[in-house]
């Protein structure tokens, strides 16, 4: 087969050149919509598939122009990327399925699918982003393209969340620009290169290098929900069942997570970041945010607030595995990258599941709905058990390589901090499941109107829990994600 | 005398607008026509000065000191494509916006009157000419902006006017000293000139005249009503252009003979930083969509003379790009913006923001326009804007300058407060009674501001060859 330079330039314009077109579409024309979304989401995992293949032979992509004298828009596709472009890709297909049967008979859908489809090409720029200033470009892109689908419903709550998210992940975006301005005249490039590129200056100038890795992990740190910056999270959560479950469990915190990575990796290296004594107290900084996220949890009575402070707490896993400077520890980072996804859209889609077919909402509301709707519960329950982390569910796999990484860095407390975690997890999902199965339903409380949930509702999220499944259970088959992960992370740790 | 494209770039729009005045009731057709050529005369010089950088023109024959000689460079140029670019998308617009044939039969001739004040100043050498050419203009701005015939706008017209004229007094004064002090008036002759005090206030005069002109904070006071009530087109052209005349000519004027002293520059920059604080405060407080559009613009004024003032140890031969890029994304983007705030205008009925969420018709594609130009006026990227403040923020930083720079970042975030203020009323709906449907008011109307938006946001991914272009033929590198 011919090479393809531009495949990943293809990749990003798929969902990039869709959005147009939806918003154009009239509202009435809902099945060409529906083709137009489903056809662009394939034709996209097909890509994927296809430069994943590349990349596996070998093959180097580096598509790029210059902005301005020596600063180049640039895209890559290194195996770090790939992973987060594999996963938005085939949850963004899954999710358009989700989103089209959940919007059946909303209003305003030309708009919401074209900022969603645009939402995905920023994810997508994110993740094959080849150096910071390109990441900056589509990161500021993400909050742009997910605010107006926070406000979808145009209610005051839902503006009022809007301006708190647009608060928060704006302020972050302009620190990042200043800390990408100051990495630029600093180190006179801002590449991301594996090993790092500030290992001179941090040398040289240890002050300004540490200045600079608090202001830009401070900056992502922001979006990947880091206590003391997580609060816009789980007030966001007034935004539709299907984009809190895209765009808060895996597009927008994750690009916060999937850019403290490439900071710490490829902007100032592992080693580098250790010498300036930078990982310790992020390290502590992503505990704290762990145990917090989870006893905030366990206090919300609404189902998708309680989800959202648990992301806080998960997303903090991926940060913790970086910050702990081993290479086992970042195994589990990046496999949770992919797992928590998983885990996170199943949950986030059987939420809403609930709420379309029973009207609950509330986690006190929960009782009996297993017996009502078994597949969404039963998709829940996998995926709640997973991140409790039950062998040998997905959650398992990464909390082990995290607890070992720990032991690996010599952080014993690291063991502790995840056995606590998973204590408090199961304190928090264990009764939502008890309700669900083992009491039964008092119709007096809430559920007003039951109606069937069409397929378009129920397969998304059972076909997650299945990946679910399927990831934990065959996590060292050739091409599994913990597989890919091993790749990555070889080349990050230059071993 | 020969026909080149610097003269007719010049004497197009000057014969367009008489032509477009004697025959009113073709006045359109004519506009239309003119502008087109004007577009067409610019992209020739441009390629004149791609392949020979600066180019040189005496009008008629007369060579410098008592002649006039036009000249166009590479920021001359671009500031020459600037106009005829969006002033042709701004013609366009109008084609709807003017709905009243009397409004039409004025505007046309208005506005080729401007373009030729315009393409004057971007051309001229010497500062009598100058002072001609923002005269030409004055005149023009005024007659747009008066051209709604409200009350309201009548009102801001004769501000306008005063403030106008006062400018230009002032700036004649200046030319009239420099003409005692140096016997000559041409740009040549300003740089050879020995660094003298005499010198210095002659300049000082010209400079707070264009200040005026320009609307730097405190000078501002005319400006929001008066781009706030004129008509869209009217506003757009006011807005995106008028105001980029006086600032090229500070920005030449200072090349020339550099402030003497480095607390000026200093000061010049406070005044900015006063306009992005006060200007945003302003808009936050703006009641009507088009006064919030116009105190932005004080705002970017204001950014763009702190693009100038963080100059400091570098000199402005490395400031005046920050500046230009500044000027530029400002010109397209505002433009977009006051055209999308008209069409909005018009669809809705009214511009009181606290209510567009009662809006039972929601004009789409003008929203999307106007929020298009917000990210490039907020500085977000790719847009054009973007590239302007990062320029201007690396600057600073690369200087020290962390005032400028913590200063670029409140005016950043201040602009995303006013400009939420704008999409909370455009995407909130449950305060309306009846339904709302999506895609209401589409029209051809919208394609005129929506290109505009376009172009400020994709302009960005193109700033390297925009900033090699304005660069040619020295454009302030000296050397005129």
């Amino acid at each position: 087969m011919t090479d393809m330079p531009l495949l990943p330039l293809f990749i990003l314009l798929t969902s990039l050149l869709a959005s147009p077109i939806l918003f154009a579409l009239p509202e009435r024309a809902a099945n060409l919509r529906t083709s137009i979304n489903l056809g662009v989401a394939a034709i996209k995992v097909a890509l994927v598939a296809w430069l994943g293949w590349k990349v596996s032979q070998g093959v180097v992509y580096d598509v790029r122009f210059t902005v301005l004298p020596g600063l180049d828009f640039k895209l890559q596709a290194d195996p770090l990327a790939l992973l987060f472009v594999s996963l938005s890709a085939i949850l963004w297909l899954i999710t358009t399925v989700y989103s089209v049967g959940y919007l059946e008979s909303g209003s305003h859908r030309a708009r919401f699918f074209g900022f969603f489809s645009l939402c995905v090409a920023a994810t997508v720029g994110v993740a094959m982003a080849g150096n910071l200033f390109t990441f900056l470009i589509f990161y500021e892109l993400l909050t742009l393209a997910t605010y107006p689908l926070v406000i979808h419903r145009g209610s005051a709550e839902a503006l009022r969340a809007g301006r708190i998210y647009l608060i928060y992940t704006l302020a972050g975006g302009l620190v990042l620009l200043l800390g990408t301005l100051g990495l630029w005249i600093v180190a006179g490039t801002t590449d991301f290169v594996p090993g790092g590129i500030l290992a001179d200056v941090a040398a040289e100038q240890r002050l300004v290098a540490q200045m600079l890795f608090v202001v830009l992990v401070g900056a992502v740190g922001v979006k990947a929900a880091l206590f003391p910056f997580h609060a816009w999270l789980p007030i966001a959560m007034v935004a539709p069942a299907p984009v809190s479950a895209l765009l808060h469990a895996v597009a927008v915190v994750k690009a916060g997570a999937f850019g403290i990575m490439r900071i710490v990796y490829e902007i100032f290296g592992i080693e580098t970041a250790q010498a300036l004594g930078m990982t310790a107290p992020l390290a502590a900084l992503a505990a704290i945010t762990i145990i917090f996220g989870s006893l905030k949890a366990i206090t919300q009575d609404d189902i998708k607030k309680r989800l959202a402070y648990s992301t806080v707490s998960q997303v903090s896993y991926i940060t913790l595995g970086v910050a702990l400077a081993s290479p086992i520890a970042a195994v589990g980072a990046l496999a949770h990258l992919i797992h928590q996804g998983l885990m996170k859209i199943t949950m986030f889609m059987a939420a809403g599941n609930l709420a379309e077919g029973l009207g609950v909402k509330k986690v006190s509301q929960m009782n009996g709905v297993g017996r009502a709707m078994p597949g969404t519960m039963l998709a829940f329950t996998a995926a709640a058990l997973a991140m409790i982390g039950l062998p040998p569910l997905a959650g398992f796999v990464s909390k082990w390589y995290l607890a070992q990484g720990g032991l690996d860095a010599g952080a014993v407390w690291v063991v502790a901090l995840l056995l606590g975690s998973s204590l408090l997890n199961a304190i928090y999902f264990l009764p939502m499941l008890y309700r669900a199965w083992f009491r039964d339903g008092t119709e007096t409380e809430a559920a007003p109107a039951r109606q069937r949930i069409g397929w378009m509702l129920a397969a998304p999220p059972i076909t997650t829990a299945l990946m679910v499944l399927a990831v934990g259970g065959f996590a060292n088959a050739p091409f599994s994600p913990l597989e890919w992960t091993r790749f990555v992370v070889a080349i990050e740790y230059q071993e | 005398m020969t026909i080149d494209a610097m003269t007719l770039t010049l004497f197009l729009p000057l014969f367009g607008a008489m032509a477009a005045f004697v025959f009113p009731r073709v006045a359109t057709g004519i506009g239309l026509v003119t502008v087109v050529a004007t577009c067409g005369a610019v992209w020739l010089l441009a390629l004149e000065v791609l392949k020979a950088g600066a180019v040189v023109t005496p009008l008629g024959g007369w060579e410098a000191p008592l002649g006039i000689a036009l000249r166009a460079d590479g920021l001359s140029l671009a500031m020459l494509a600037m106009t005829s670019g969006v002033g042709l998308l701004v013609s366009l617009g109008a084609l709807d916006a003017l709905r009243d044939l009397r409004q039409r039969q004025y505007f046309w001739p208005l506005w080729l009157l401007l373009l030729t004040g315009m393409n004057g100043v971007y051309l001229g050498t010497d500062i009598f000419n100058l002072y001609v050419m923002i005269e030409v203009i004055a005149l023009a701005a005024v007659g747009l902006t008066v051209l709604s015939g409200t009350k309201e706008a009548l009102r801001a017209g004769l501000e306008y006017m005063y403030a106008s004229i006062l400018g230009a007094l002032l700036f004649l004064m200046g030319v009239g000293f420099v003409y005692l002090h140096l016997g000559r008036l041409d740009f040549a002759g300003l740089l050879e000139a020995e660094p003298s005090g005499a010198l210095s206030a002659a300049l000082a005069l010209m400079l707070v005249g264009l200040l005026l002109k320009t609307a730097l904070f405190p000078l501002h006071f005319w400006l929001p009503a008066a781009h706030a009530n004129a008509t869209a087109p009217a506003s757009a052209l006011l807005s995106g252009l008028v105001v980029k005349a006086a600032l090229y000519i500070f920005l030449r004027l200072t090349t020339y003979v550099p402030l003497p002293d480095e607390i000026l520059v200093a000061l010049i920059g406070a005044l900015g930083a006063g306009a992005v604080l006060w200007g945003g405060v302003q808009a936050l407080r703006a009641e009507r969509l088009k006064l919030l559009v116009a105190w932005s613009t004080v705002v970017q004024i204001g950014l763009i003379f702190i693009a100038f003032a963080r100059a400091g140890q570098v000199g402005l031969t490395e400031s005046w790009k920050a500046a230009a890029l500044l000027i530029l994304a400002h010109g397209v983007a505002k433009a977009a913006m006051f055209l999308a705030a008209g069409r909005i205008k018009d669809e809705v009925g009214h511009d009181i923001i606290r209510d567009l969420d009662r809006a039972e018709v929601r004009p789409t594609l003008a929203q999307f326009t106007f929020a298009l130009a917000a990210i490039s006026i907020i500085g977000l990227p790719p847009s054009l804007g973007f590239i302007g403040k990062w320029s201007l923020m690396e600057g600073a930083m690369a200087a020290g300058y962390w005032h400028w720079v913590a200063i670029t970042m409140i005016g950043t975030l201040l602009s995303v407060a006013y400009f939420s203020r704008v999409f909370a009323g455009f995407l909130r709906f449950d305060r309306v009674r009846g339904p709302v449907g999506e895609h209401q008011g589409w029209a051809l109307a919208d394609v005129a501001p929506l290109t505009l938006a376009i172009a400020s946001i994709s302009l960005g991914l193109m700033a390297a060859p925009i900033l090699s272009f304005i660069e040619l033929g020295y454009a302030l590198g000296v050397t005129p």
